[in-house]
């Protein structure tokens, strides 16, 4: 069998991408952030959400004692803020770990959904010329309304949550998958062996699933990156401006930030921890799309 | 060209209505009651009927729309709930801070980008093109609050040179309006710079393998002239383009930005609306928004023929 063989485009593919700096440094960090959201309760951490109205605001490395309420009544434990608290006393290293996970659901989600719905949009656009119009001018009007503030609209429709931030995200990003998809569907639906297919009275579904679908996966898997980034990003705004996920429920990295803007000025780091590990976490994102983009689709690399 | 101009302002227009319909139709769809949804959890049946009414609400969808669209062209987009005024009242009120912001950041953008897509273009592979394009991956991962905040913490809090935050007034004299604008646009140009130095740089590459490069360079003209007279405006099309899809991100980076300065724009305004749901206000402020940026992208097509004669339509 050939394509078992180590000459074939799939593990040309992989080895091309493994040597790919990129592709590397930003496929390790990613790994990385990812394990440290999965491993999270390993890595020393307490209840993220847990309050201690007596050690407001300390410093990194405070060691205090904190009241916990039992069935055998109050006790008080000892407890050490690695990266200090945050003003209602919640232990800020915990909440920046665990602040990766929201990220990373966010981000992959929206990421997910966003693709599936924009790779049926593109198709059918693409493919049934009678629908392109109406759908292409929907996305027009879509693609009208800059992301973050279209995302803002129909967060404020919503009750604050995950679900409604992932909602948010998906609709501003939806349209550029679906112009993605579409154009790839154009340029093949010329190509000789479409043709063929067509002749050969290939049934439609099939003609879509066998022959043009197979085309979209590289540019989708680029493009799946760069919404991965962004969703990271926007669900970070967000949350920070207290449109998305309440501090109060789930820490992420963005309404971290917005809980510590208020006391900016007298501990700065606070803002800088979230912030830093967000920005690590984007850039190693982008990282590994610019890499993919080389390896995997070089027309796509060629055109931006 | 007059044919092509009026085609091309026809053509924004199905785009502007689905805009304001999906601006519209954003509240009445979701789940449940958009009257008790604006009023709160807190709300007496009484409060709930009384915003119903002022929604016109009660009124079959259709009808709801017409009188919509048709107070907005007259410029009234109704009262704010929150601020208890004309909504009209309070975009004139906030615009000022916007567009300065929106102003000093694109001139900043294009001051630094610009050279620094020119100069990576030029050296292509060398340490400034490397840098160049390292900065402009890192300047699409950290997110304008990030930057905003880890300006004010070098320059305000340790340097002591620029005030925290604030806006003010042009008439209040351009000294304080600038030095409350430094770090905001500042903060908001990175991303802007990033995409458009990498922009301007691939445009360049493209234009600097050309033969009439090789001729201006043949017959004796300094490298300079040949850069910015044979080059770059050969190579501003794509640099223009971008700069109008950027202006998305730049509304986007407005909202937050003013939010971290603490200016009073209509990026604040909008947040304030939405954290307390007054619809009013952002559906105002989405249309608004969105104009602008259709306007702005429908001028820059519109540029093309004015930067390249080529260009005909």
């Amino acid at each position: 069998m050939t394509t078992q063989s180590a000459h074939s485009p799939f593990r040309r593919t992989l080895r091309r991408m493994g040597g790919h700096p990129s592709v590397l440094i930003g496929g390790i960090l990613v790994l990385l952030i990812c394990l440290m959201a999965f491993l999270a309760p390993a890595l020393g951490t307490r209840d993220p959400n847990a309050i201690s109205t007596s050690n407001r605001l300390k410093e990194p490395g405070f060691e205090g004692i904190m009241k916990v309420y039992t069935d055998e009544g109050r006790i008080k434990v000892p407890v050490h803020y690695r990266l200090g608290s945050d003003s209602l006393g919640r232990d800020l290293y915990s909440r920046v770990i665990y602040g990766a996970r929201v990220s990373l659901i966010v981000g992959v989600t929206v990421a997910a959904i966003s693709i599936a719905i924009g790779m049926v949009g593109g198709l059918v656009a693409g493919y049934f010329r009678f629908l392109d119009g109406i759908i292409m001018r929907i996305m027009d009007g879509l693609m009208a309304i800059p992301a973050i503030l279209l995302a803002i609209a129909v967060v404020s429709v919503f009750n604050a949550g995950l679900t409604s931030v992932i909602i948010a995200i998906v609709v501003p990003e939806v349209p550029r998958v679906v112009r993605l998809v579409r154009s790839i569907v154009l340029s093949i639906r010329e190509e000789p062996y479409v043709e063929a297919a067509i002749t050969a009275g290939t049934k439609t579904h099939l003609l879509l699933i066998r022959h043009v679908l197979p085309n979209t996966v590289a540019p989708l898997i680029v493009q799946g990156t760069f919404i991965v980034a962004s969703a990271i990003i926007v669900e970070a705004i967000l949350s920070f401006l207290g449109l998305g996920i309440p501090a109060d429920e789930v820490p992420t990295w963005g309404n971290i930030m917005g809980v510590a803007r208020e006391n900016f000025q007298l501990h700065p780091y606070q803002i800088l921890y979230p912030g830093v590990l967000l920005a690590i976490t984007v850039l190693s994102v982008n990282m590994l799309g610019d890499g993919l983009r080389d390896t995997l689709d070089p027309r796509f690399a060629k055109r931006v | 060209m007059a044919s092509y101009l009026l085609k091309r302002l026809l053509a924004t227009i199905p785009v502007m209505i689905f805009v304001a319909v999906f601006i519209f139709m954003l509240l009445r769809l979701t789940p449940g009651d958009p009257a008790a949804l604006i009023a709160g959890d807190f709300a007496s049946d009484a409060q709930i009927a009384e915003i119903r009414e002022k929604l016109g609400l009660t009124e079959p969808l259709l009808k709801q729309f017409f009188i919509w669209i048709s107070d907005v062209f007259r410029g009234d987009f109704g009262e704010s709930f929150y601020f208890k005024k004309q909504v009209s009242e309070l975009i004139a009120a906030r615009i000022e801070p916007t567009l300065s912001l929106s102003m000093v950041t694109i001139i900043l953008t294009v001051c630094i980008a610009v050279p620094m897509g020119i100069i990576a273009a030029y050296k292509q592979g060398s340490w400034v093109d490397r840098i160049v394009m390292g900065f402009s991956v890192l300047g699409f991962s950290v997110p304008v609050f990030v930057i905003g905040f880890a300006l004010v913490y070098i320059f305000s809090i340790q340097l002591n040179w620029l005030p925290v935050q604030g806006y003010k007034r042009l008439g209040d004299g351009i000294g304080p309006w600038i030095v409350h604008l430094v770090l905001p646009a500042l903060a908001l140009s990175v991303i802007f710079v990033a995409f458009i130095a990498r922009m301007t740089r691939t445009s360049m590459l493209e234009v600097l393998g050309e033969d009439y490069i090789r001729t201006a360079r043949a017959k004796g003209q300094t490298e300079t002239k040949v850069l910015t007279r044979h080059a770059l405006r050969n190579a501003a099309v794509p640099i223009i383009t971008v700069i109008g899809f950027a202006f998305a991100i730049l509304i986007g980076g407005v909202v937050v930005t003013e939010s971290v300065f603490n200016i009073p724009g209509l990026g604040l305004l909008t947040v304030e609306a939405v954290l307390n749901r007054d619809f009013p206000a952002i559906q105002a402020v989405v249309l608004l928004f969105s104009l602008i940026y259709v306007l702005i992208n429908l001028l820059i097509d519109l540029s093309y023929t004015v930067l390249d004669p080529r260009i005909r339509y």
